[in-house]
């Protein structure tokens, strides 16, 4: 049987062509002036420049994290540029028809046409390329309702009191190894900005790409629902198929004053490398939402992609009856290593979080869960569900649990579950005795798996998300 | 010809099963294979579905004139070999619907057919499914996900019916079935035969061809077809079970 698997998940990563753009592209390397020269061209002020200078000294005296259950070259990060962005862009085109068709065409051949009429009906996007924003579409319609939605290099120059109050105040710019250099070195991202008692009219997604060879891509994204808003977000990333390791570190903070609710989702489809482990993205990604009196987060993530994957979306629940999710889906195959999960960390009183993590390990692959359940001696009756589930596909893949569970409080309640399931002879046999074929057969359980993670998404891109396991899974195009 | 077994020696695990097994189904034949546990029912059903793990070492197989030992297990299902299973396996979290409807239009597509609409297919299915009396909701059930055992069984048939192969194989499909039940299932069958689809009805007990009759009734027996006959072949076995086979000891489970 493990055979048959095998060749249903010999795959394509189809998302992985190169653009033929030509790029402004800093040398390789990193040290203050680089840091200067990036806030000079996003011409910033200067405090922002200070802002990044001080997260670069803290970054230069710390360590990269070891404890993770994955095993990796270390990045040389003087080996990697810190900024690309296509010559074009250079212009500031101010419409789409100003913008290189180049850049459009790669957008529309990874299915995101950025023309708004062609677009997904109630769907804005953010186009971000290596280094800078490409287009935000639907801006007039969101403006009606008083939400931004920006490139966050534009909300730093107009709308410098929004960001100045709530960059860093989640993951302040020293939290970890990779956030601290995010802080230091981020080029572009989004800023969502919600204003009291606005539900979002529309769904916002921001499509991050990396074309340039050797450079890195160090997003930030902030979005901000003040009391009584509500916003649903959606990102989704691939790059180029290349032979080298490429670095993405993210930062993404996430405020949810009283009575908001932020939804989060990611379909994440990085570069996975080749069979031998060869290529593919390392993606080192500091997720964190605060949440206040009644509001909600929740976090919801398939993660198909990237050769390496560290990353933890948490939620904060400070406030009172707060309520933080996550909802989370991570396939890993051939030579991939996940090492994936959440902080739940609950201060308020009554504050709930739910935890669903389904983890799939097929070909060599490693997929480890880690999750941090935390109870504060001021959270009166909070309390935590935990389920986590890993699926086996073959005889060769690794599925790992570190739950970690932390309470000070005695009336908190934390539950647990998990379990550990193999694809079966059985169930693969029924499946082609009714007519389906391996591969759909594996996809089919693999979807049913993961069930209770995918009715979390918004519906398009439930489908969406659907058919990537399915096309991962497949082997036709990826 | 529907079937033609010629031969037929297979093995699990090494070990020979089925030792020389002939038989021949024409197109609206219903055939039972009946005989004491160990003597190669179950196994005969899984060869002809191409199981992995189940070894033809000689003998040939024939279905519509193609040589069914060349297909894997999904090319014969889609050619119109059907098995209802004995112990059908759960799949969490795929709703018997959406499972079915793959395997309906998968069937379809090898026919050259369009696919059904999600609104034909639900028309079908929910005729299927009060035809064997199960309550409409186990359409959005995980597929067998908290069935009992008469209720799998139902669903096997629900699923016969929707598929309408050429030929089925019913695995014990009265193993642990009250008469109420097995009634449903023997009915599901019954509306099933239009004198085109053959049947091969796999049994330990005549009770269930009460319900389903027989043209042909074959007594296997240590991996041979040691008697055939018509459906007094059943009643001869009800009055004095396989203890008559000479030569052949009953094998226990």
């Amino acid at each position: 049987m493990s055979e048959q698997i095998d060749q249903a998940l010999a795959r394509k990563y189809d998302a992985g062509f190169v653009s033929e753009i030509e790029s402004d592209t800093f040398p390789i390397g990193l040290d203050e002036s680089v840091i200067r020269r990036i806030s000079a061209m996003k011409e910033e002020p200067e405090w922002m420049l200070q802002w990044r200078l001080q997260a670069f000294r803290s970054w230069q005296k710390m360590k990269e994290p070891d404890w993770a259950h994955l095993g990796y070259e270390k990045v040389d990060y003087q080996s990697i540029s810190y900024y690309s962005a296509p010559k074009s862009m250079k212009d500031k085109p101010k419409s789409l028809d100003e913008v290189d068709p180049e850049l459009l065409r790669t957008y529309e051949k990874l299915g995101i046409p950025l023309h708004e009429q062609e677009m997904l009906a109630g769907v804005a996007v953010d186009a971000v390329f290596d280094s800078v924003s490409v287009v935000t579409t639907f801006r007039a319609k969101l403006e009606e309702a008083g939400v931004i939605f920006c490139p966050i290099s534009e909300a730093i120059q107009k709308y410098p009191e929004l960001v100045k109050k709530y960059i860093g105040s989640v993951v302040p710019r020293s939290d970890n190894f990779f956030a601290a250099l995010n802080s230091a070195v981020f080029t572009d991202g989004s800023f969502v900005y919600i204003p009291k008692g606005v539900r979002c009219p529309m769904e916002l997604s921001t499509y991050f790409r990396i074309n340039e060879l050797n450079t890195g891509q160090f997003e930030r994204t902030l979005i901000v629902a003040e009391e009584g808003s509500h916003v649903s977000y959606l990102e989704g990333c691939t790059a180029p198929q290349r032979d080298e390791n490429q670095l993405h570190a993210a930062v993404v903070e996430l405020v949810a004053l009283d009575n908001a609710e932020i939804k989060y989702s990611t379909v994440q489809n990085w570069y996975p490398g080749d069979e031998n482990g060869k290529g593919g993205i390392y993606n080192f990604v500091t997720k964190r939402g605060i949440c206040e009196t009644n509001a909600k987060i929740s976090w919801t993530q398939v993660e198909t992609g990237s050769a390496i994957t560290w990353k933890y979306p948490s939620c904060i629940l400070r406030g009172d009856n707060s309520v933080g999710e996550f909802y989370s889906v991570a396939l890993t195959r051939g030579r991939q290593q996940a090492d994936t999960g959440t902080k739940m960390i609950h201060l308020g009183k009554n504050t709930k979080s739910t935890i669903i993590s389904k983890g799939i390990s097929a070909g060599n692959s490693s997929n480890a869960y880690r999750g941090l359940v935390k109870m504060g001696p001021k959270a009166d009756g909070a309390r935590n569900f935990t389920e986590c589930d890993s699926l086996l596909i073959g005889d060769r893949c690794a599925a790992h649990t570190f739950p970690y569970i932390e309470s000070s409080n005695p009336s908190a309640i934390v539950e647990h579950e998990a379990t550990t399931s193999k694809v079966s002879d059985d169930q693969l046999f029924l499946c082609q005795q009714r007519g389906l074929d391996t591969e759909k057969a594996v996809s089919m359980i693999v979807n049913g798996f993961c069930k209770e993670v995918f009715k979390e998404l918004p519906m398009e891109f439930a489908v969406e998300a659907g058919k990537l396991l399915e096309i991962s899974l497949e082997g036709s195009v990826g | 010809m529907m079937l033609t077994i010629k031969d037929l020696q297979a093995s699990v695990e090494e070990k020979t099963i089925i030792k020389g097994l002939n038989l021949t189904i024409n197109p609206g034949e219903v055939h039972a294979i009946m005989g004491p546990n160990g003597a190669g029912k179950s196994t005969l059903g899984y060869v002809l579905s191409g199981r992995e793990g189940y070894e033809v070492e000689s003998g040939s197989i024939q279905f519509e004139n193609q040589d069914l030992l060349e297909m894997e297990v999904d090319e014969r299902a889609r050619a119109g070999i059907f098995l209802a299973f004995q112990y059908p396996v759960e799949i969490p979290g795929v709703s018997n619907m959406e499972f079915m409807k793959e395997s309906v239009n998968a069937a379809r597509k090898e026919r050259g057919e369009e696919p059904l609409s999600a609104a034909e297919f639900l028309k079908t299915a929910k005729a299927a499914c009060k035809q064997v009396n199960l309550p409409l909701d186990f359409l959005k059930r995980g597929v067998n996900e908290g069935f009992s055992g008469g209720e799998k069984k139902r669903n096997e048939i629900m699923q016969m019916i929707l598929l309408q192969p050429k030929l089925c194989i019913l695995d014990e499909s009265d193993s642990g079935l009250d008469i109420d039940a097995l009634k449903v299932v023997a009915d599901g069958v019954n509306s099933q035969r239009d004198g085109e689809r053959s049947f091969l009805v796999v049994t330990h007990y005549q009770r269930l061809l009460d319900y389903i009759q027989p043209d042909y009734v074959h007594i296997l027996a240590d991996g041979k077809i040691v008697k055939s006959g018509g459906p007094e072949l059943a009643k001869e076995v009800e009055v004095s079970g396989y203890a008559w086979l000479e030569g052949h000891e009953e094998a226990s489970a």
